[in-house]
C-alpha cells in the first residue's frame, strides 16, 4: 500500500495540467491495477452490449413464443425463456439499456445541480446556506426507497417519472459533500490569495473551488450510479418504476417470481446480470478514489 | 454541560420534523391532478361522493386551514382515516408495526452476529487472505439487490431444500391468540412450542436477506475504525503494561472502535427501512412495509402519506438518539 505514488487531488485539478490531460493521466492511473481494468472492462462490455442490443438480440424483446414458454437455457434460448416465451438473453441485453441510461441520467442530474447548490452554498454562507441545508436535512430524513416509491405512487410508472423521482432527492449526497468542500477550502491560503488579489467572487468560486471538489464529486457520483441503478430495479420490481411496456431488470426479475418453482431462471439471470454491473460501478468508483482522493473516505 | 449539548441537539431535530411533517401534508396537495380523483381511479362514482371524499380530505378548504387542520389531527395522534378499508391509518399502521420490529431486531441481530466477529478478525489479520476475502464479501453485499437475493434464498432454502417457509409468519394451520403482536413472544405466551419454532423458522429468510447486506456495510465501517483504535496510543500502552491480547483488543480497542459504528448503523437505518418493504413483499410479511406497497396499488394515499411520514420522524428520532449515546459513551466528543 505504501509504495503506491499518492497524487493529492489539489495538484491533480488545479495544477497546470489541461481538464483533458488531467482526465487522461486519471484514467491511466485507474487502469494501472488488475482491479481498475477489470471493473473498467466490465462497465463498457456493458454499455457496448447496450448499445448495439438491436443488432446482437436474436429476437425482439417483446416477441412471445407461446410454444416455447419457460424453456430453460439451451441452444435455441441461451438464457432461456420466460412466461410469455420471450428470449431473456434479448431481454437482458434490452435491459441494460434501462439500467444504464437511469444510473448516468440520474447522477448527470444530481451531481450538477447538488454541486453547484451545495458550492454555492458554502461559498456564499449566510441565510441562503442556512435555508438549503435546513432543507437537505429534512429531505435526508426520508428514506430513500420509500421517498421514491412515495413519487412514484403519485406520478405513476414511466421512464422520465422515475427518473425526476430519484433525482428530487438524489442531488442531497452531492450538495454536502461540495458544500463541506467549498466551507473548508475558503479558509485556504489559495481562496484568501484570489481574495485580496481583488478576484471577483464569481470567478473565485469557479476558477479556484469547483477544480477542487470535482475530484470528490467524481467518486461520489460513480459510487452512486450503482446505486441508483439498484434503487430503479427495486422500484420496477415492486411495479411502480420503470412501466412493463420497456424491458427492465427489476420487473423481468417480478416476473419470474410466480414461476420460481418451476423455472429458476427467468428471475435469477436479469438479476446477476445487475449484479454484476453494480458491482463493477462499484469497484471502479473504490479505484478512482484510492486514486484521487487517497486520504479520504467520501462514502462509507 | 453535556446534559445542554443533549438539550441542544434534541430542539435542533424538531424543526427537522416539522419539516418533515408540511413535506409529507404538501405530498398529497401538490402533485399534478386532483387527488380525490386520483384515488377514485377508474372507479365510477357519483359527483356528491366526490364532494364528500373531499370535504373527508379537508380538500375543500384554503391550504393554509388546511394546515393547520393536518397539524391539528396530529398533536390528537390521529393520521386520518384509510379510503378503502374504512379503518383509521394509526390502527392499520398500529397492527402492522410488531411484525416490522420484530423483522427489523431479528435483522439487526444476524447482521451483528455475522459483522462483528468478520469485522474485528479482519481489521486484526489487515492485508490477509482473510481480509481480502471480507473485503471482497463485503463489497459484494453492498452491490447486491436486495429484492433479488431474498428470491435466491428462497430458491436455495425453500425450493430446493424445502428446510424454509418462503412466505408468512407462521403456518396457517397453527393458531395463536394475538397479545404482543409479537409473534415469537405470542407463542411463548401461549406455551405453544411447535407454534415458536414454526414462527422462528418462518423469520429466518426475510431476517437473512436483509441482515446480509446490512452486515455488509456494518462489517466495513467496524473493520475500518478498530483498525484505527488498534493504532492509538492507549492500545500500544495496554500492550505494554501487559494486558492480555484478548482483553486488549476486546476492552480497549473493540469498545472505541465501536462508537463509529454505532453512529453509521444510525444512518443505514434509512437504507434498512427501505429494505423492509422489499424484502416484506417478498415474503409476504404482514409488516409496515407491505401494507403501504398494498396501499399504493389500492389508491390509498392517506395511509400512503402517514406511513411515509412515520419513517421519516423514525429515522429522525433514531439519528437522534445515536447522536446522544455517542455524548454519553464518549464525553470529549461536543455536538
Amino acid at each position: 500500500m505504501s509504495t503506491r505514488r499518492l497524487v493529492p487531488a489539489q495538484r491533480l485539478a488545479a495544477g497546470p495540467l489541461k481538464p483533458i490531460a488531467a482526465a487522461w493521466s486519471v484514467v491511466r492511473r485507474v487502469l494501472r491495477r488488475p482491479v481498475g481494468w477489470v471493473a473498467t472492462g466490465t462497465v463498457a462490455g456493458y454499455i457496448v452490449l447496450a448499445v448495439l442490443a438491436p443488432l446482437l438480440a436474436p429476437y425482439a424483446s417483446d416477441a412471445t413464443d407461446l410454444a416455447a414458454r419457460l424453456a430453460p437455457p439451451g441452444a435455441h434460448h441461451w438464457f432461456g425463456t420466460d412466461a410469455l416465451g420471450r428470449d431473456i438473453f434479448s431481454r437482458v441485453l434490452y435491459g441494460a439499456r434501462v439500467s444504464l441510461l437511469v444510473g448516468f441520467l440520474t447522477v448527470t442530474i444530481t451531481s450538477v445541480f447538488g454541486t453547484l447548490l451545495g458550492a454555492f452554498a458554502g461559498f456564499v454562507r449566510g441565510p441562503f446556506d442556512t435555508v438549503t441545508a435546513r432543507f437537505t436535512e429534512i429531505l435526508q430524513a426520508f428514506p430513500y426507497l420509500i421517498f421514491a416509491i412515495g413519487m412514484m405512487a403519485f406520478l405513476g410508472p414511466g421512464f422520465w417519472n422515475l427518473i425526476w423521482a430519484l433525482s428530487l432527492k438524489g442531488w442531497v449526497e452531492f450538495y454536502r459533500l461540495a458544500r463541506g468542500e467549498a466551507l473548508a477550502q475558503s479558509e485556504t491560503e489559495y481562496v484568501e490569495a484570489a481574495r485580496a488579489l481583488g478576484q471577483r467572487r464569481v470567478r473565485t468560486l469557479f476558477r479556484e473551488m469547483l477544480p477542487n471538489i470535482v475530484p470528490s464529486i467524481l467518486v461520489l457520483g460513480t459510487l452512486r450510479i450503482g446505486y441508483f441503478m439498484v434503487l430503479e430495479a427495486s422500484l420496477s420490481f415492486l411495479g411502480v418504476g420503470i412501466p412493463p411496456s420497456i424491458p427492465a431488470w427489476g420487473s423481468m426479475v417480478a416476473e419470474g417470481r410466480d414461476v420460481l418453482f418451476i423455472a429458476w431462471w427467468v428471475s435469477t439471470i436479469p438479476g446477476i446480470a445487475l449484479l454484476v454491473l453494480v458491482l463493477a460501478i462499484n469497484l471502479l468508483g473504490e479505484r478512482l478514489q484510492e486514486v484521487l482522493d487517497p486520504h479520504r473516505k467520501v462514502v462509507s | 454541560m453535556r446534559l445542554l449539548k443533549i438539550l441542544e441537539r434534541m430542539l435542533a431535530a424538531i424543526p427537522v420534523a416539522l419539516g418533515v411533517a408540511v413535506l409529507a401534508f404538501l405530498f398529497l396537495r401538490f402533485l399534478p391532478g386532483d387527488p380525490v380523483q386520483i384515488m377514485l381511479g377508474d372507479t365510477k362514482v357519483s359527483q356528491q361522493q366526490v364532494t364528500a371524499l373531499r370535504h373527508e380530505l379537508n380538500l375543500d378548504e384554503p391550504i393554509g386551514s388546511q394546515l393547520v387542520h393536518f397539524f391539528g389531527q396530529l398533536l390528537h395522534g390521529q393520521l386520518g382515516t384509510s379510503i378503502i378499508k374504512d379503518q383509521s391509518v394509526s390502527s392499520l399502521i398500529g397492527g402492522a408495526l410488531p411484525a416490522t420490529i420484530e423483522l427489523t431486531l431479528a435483522t439487526v441481530f444476524v447482521a451483528l452476529l455475522i459483522a462483528l466477529p468478520v469485522g474485528i478478525l479482519s481489521a486484526l489479520y489487515q492485508g490477509s487472505w482473510l481480509d481480502r476475502v471480507v473485503l471482497s464479501g463485503a463489497l459484494l453485499g453492498v452491490s447486491m439487490p436486495s429484492f433479488w437475493f431474498g428470491l435466491l434464498l428462497i430458491l436455495l432454502f425453500a425450493v430446493e431444500a424445502h428446510l424454509l417457509p418462503t412466505s408468512g409468519r407462521i403456518s396457517p394451520t397453527l393458531l395463536v391468540e394475538r397479545h404482543t403482536g409479537f409473534m415469537l413472544i405470542d407463542t411463548l405466551l401461549a406455551g405453544n412450542v411447535r407454534a415458536f419454532v414454526d414462527a422462528l423458522k418462518h423469520l429466518v429468510l426475510p431476517a437473512l436477506t436483509l441482515g446480509v447486506v446490512f452486515a455488509a456495510v456494518l462489517a466495513r465501517v467496524i473493520r475500518s475504525s478498530m483498525i484505527e483504535a488498534l493504532h492509538r496510543q492507549y492500545v500500544t500502552t495496554a500492550r505494554a503494561k501487559g494486558v492480555r491480547e484478548r482483553v486488549v483488543i476486546i476492552k480497549h480497542a473493540l469498545r472505541n472502535a465501536l462508537i463509529p459504528a454505532v453512529t453509521v448503523a444510525g444512518l443505514q437505518v434509512g437504507e434498512l427501512l427501505g429494505g423492509n418493504m422489499i424484502v416484506e413483499t417478498i415474503f409476504a410479511w404482514p409488516g409496515v412495509g407491505r401494507l403501504v406497497v398494498n396501499s399504493i396499488f389500492a389508491r390509498d394515499y392517506v395511509v400512503v402519506q402517514a406511513a411515509v411520514m412515520l419513517y421519516a420522524i423514525t429515522y429522525v428520532g433514531v439519528n437522534l438518539l445515536v447522536d446522544v449515546l455517542y455524548t454519553v459513551l464518549n464525553p470529549r466528543i461536543v455536538l
